[in-house]
């Protein structure tokens, strides 16, 4: 880490220069992103902005966006860490193909993801449907749909980066401290975590904003009721069909709030 | 020092492509107006294409009388836009460029009407009745709408805002049952699947909708005095690039041929 930073320190005359082509294109694509933002804002009703915002309509969908998508995040990091171990750090038949395995509900449209963990979990799914027998408990039409839909789509995105973040630290520090005589949990939660920190912190980041904007997967599983299911981009779909000014003002919203994590976050962890 | 001209330059670049881009999109309508005059071949026989906004529900009755209609004009190609209704109106409204619309409900045609972009009147094709759907066997035991305000059921209707849900809504109004129901589906399409898949225990959809499914679900009748009856206006849009063809499919939905074809899918007749 420390031999990275020196070396851009010496390198720093040559790279105020970008090479030819690179800063148009660079702006170029920054347009592309910000212009639609830019027309966001432009049509936004920001006289009756105020009164939209405060309808149960959108707080009832915030609460839930916010709540679903730090639950999928946690559970992410939970689960998601020791597998991106796993794939960094042990060697076992068939690797390559779990970790292609991983990326799938990147890939895949989310409508389908959808319609697949309702197969898996739902009330006559694979695993939901002994489970709904035995306890009655169903995943569907609730929070916890939300969740296990926010968290099968966001999931990939932390482990990738996790990852690669394993893969690219330098083991030797690992290998020093098992020479002094740690033990493998020592060197996992005193080396080898803090070192990959930025990697799960961008990871968990990227997994969050992703839960956050989460529509296919989240109305085929958990279905879309005000109060129960309905989160930010359900409420923005459905606002659309009737009323533009409210779906435009809870767009916002959403924008607002994901750039209030973000900015942030990135400058600490990403930019540094 | 030489980082900053540099800095301008770029900026110069971005601002002559975005300039370029918008006189390529200025080229690119003028092309197609260009071909609206070259609608009507020289022998007088029908050519060039159209393309049709049409309700979700209508995909498979429609994609038929477009066939035929290619069978009739082999000239002629029909492009289909199927979507929610509501998601077409605002498509339309935006300048979408659309000949032909037919939608699952008048106020979205309304809409448009009053938009000043239909050509016309719209014209009433097909008419379209509620039924209540629930999966194969009928695991809750559902006899009729009086199921939608049991508890213990686990029910569906499309949103508030869709065709579907402000129909569904008013039928249970009629027929003095408060829902209580456990998800608001954005669209028909999604409130069939769940309940194929059997996680619903029941759902109200189109009468057209039971019968797509092909045995996917299976249908309970809502009687006359409850249910509620969907018009399916159909219009050629004032902008259409190629009026004679726009007109012309019109024509064939409305006459006995292609109601026939619509009806064979469940639609009731006008």
């Amino acid at each position: 880490m420390t031999r990275g930073r020196g070396a851009r320190a010496a390198d720093g005359a040559v790279g105020d220069r970008p090479p030819w082509g690179v800063v148009p294109l660079a702006a170029l694509t920054l347009a592309f992103l910000i212009v639609p933002f830019a027309a966001l804002l432009i049509r936004a009703p920001w006289s009756s902005l105020g009164g939209l915002l405060g309808r149960p309509i959108v707080t009832d969908a915030l609460r839930l966006s916010l709540v679903s998508a730090l639950a999928a995040t946690a559970l992410s990091l939970i689960g998601g860490v020791p597998l991106a171990w796993t794939l960094a750090r042990t060697d076992f038949p068939g690797r390559s193909l779990v970790r292609g395995l991983v990326l799938l509900p990147m890939v895949l449209p989310p409508v389908v993801g959808g319609a697949a963990l309702l197969f898996a979990f739902g009330r006559r799914g694979l695993v939901g449907g002994p489970v709904y027998d035995g306890t009655g408990f169903l995943l569907p039409f609730s929070l916890w749909g939300v969740i296990a839909a926010n968290t099968f789509v966001a999931l990939p995105f932390l482990v990738v980066t996790v990852e690669a973040g394993l893969r690219s630290a330098d083991r030797r520090y690992e290998d020093a401290a098992a020479t002094l005589g740690a033990g493998r949990w020592m060197i996992l939660r005193r080396v080898t975590l803090p070192m990959v920190l930025p990697s799960i912190v961008a990871g968990a980041v990227l997994c969050w904003a992703r839960a956050l904007g989460e529509f296919g997967a989240t109305v085929t599983f958990a279905g879309n009721l005000q109060g129960r299911t309905q989160t930010m981009p359900l409420a923005v779909f459905l606002a659309l069909e009737s009323d533009r000014d409210a779906a435009i003002a809870l767009s916002l919203v959403l924008v607002a709030v994901s750039l209030a994590v973000l900015v942030p976050l990135r400058d600490r962890w990403l930019a540094a | 020092m030489t980082t900053h001209p540099g800095r301008i330059g770029a900026l110069g670049v971005c601002l002559a492509l975005a300039l370029g881009a918008a006189c390529g999109d200025d080229g690119a309508d003028d092309a197609s107006s260009g071909d609206a005059a070259a609608g009507a071949g020289p022998a007088g026989t029908l050519d060039g294409t159209v393309t049709v906004f049409a309700a979700a529900s209508l995909t498979d009755a429609f994609t038929e009388a477009g066939e035929r209609f290619s069978e009739q004009h082999p000239d002629v190609t029909v492009e289909f836009n199927f979507a929610g209704s509501s998601a077409l109106r605002e498509q339309i409204l935006a300048g979408a460029p659309a000949d032909v619309f037919a939608s699952a409900s008048s106020s979205n045609m309304d809409e448009v009407v009053e938009a000043g972009e239909v050509e016309g009147e719209p014209t009433v094709v097909v008419h379209n009745s509620l039924e209540i759907a629930v999966p194969p066997g009928n695991p809750g035991d559902v006899e009729g709408l009086d199921a939608f305000g049991d508890e213990s059921l686990l029910i569906g209707l499309c949103a508030e805002d869709v065709p579907c849900g402000q129909f569904g809504r008013e039928a249970l109004a009629v027929a003095g049952v408060t829902p209580v129901h456990d998800t608001d589906e954005p669209d028909v399409r999604s409130l069939l699947t769940k309940i194929e898949a059997g996680e619903l225990d029941a759902g109200i959809v189109y009468h057209t909708d039971v019968l797509s499914t092909d045995g996917g679900v299976e249908g309970i009748e809502i009687p006359d005095e409850h249910n509620v009856v969907a018009d399916y206006p159909l219009a050629a849009l004032a902008r259409a690039g190629e009026p004679e063809v726009a007109g012309a499919f019109v024509d064939f939905l409305l006459s006995s041929e292609g109601r026939e074809i619509l009806e064979s899918y469940g639609f009731a007749p006008a």
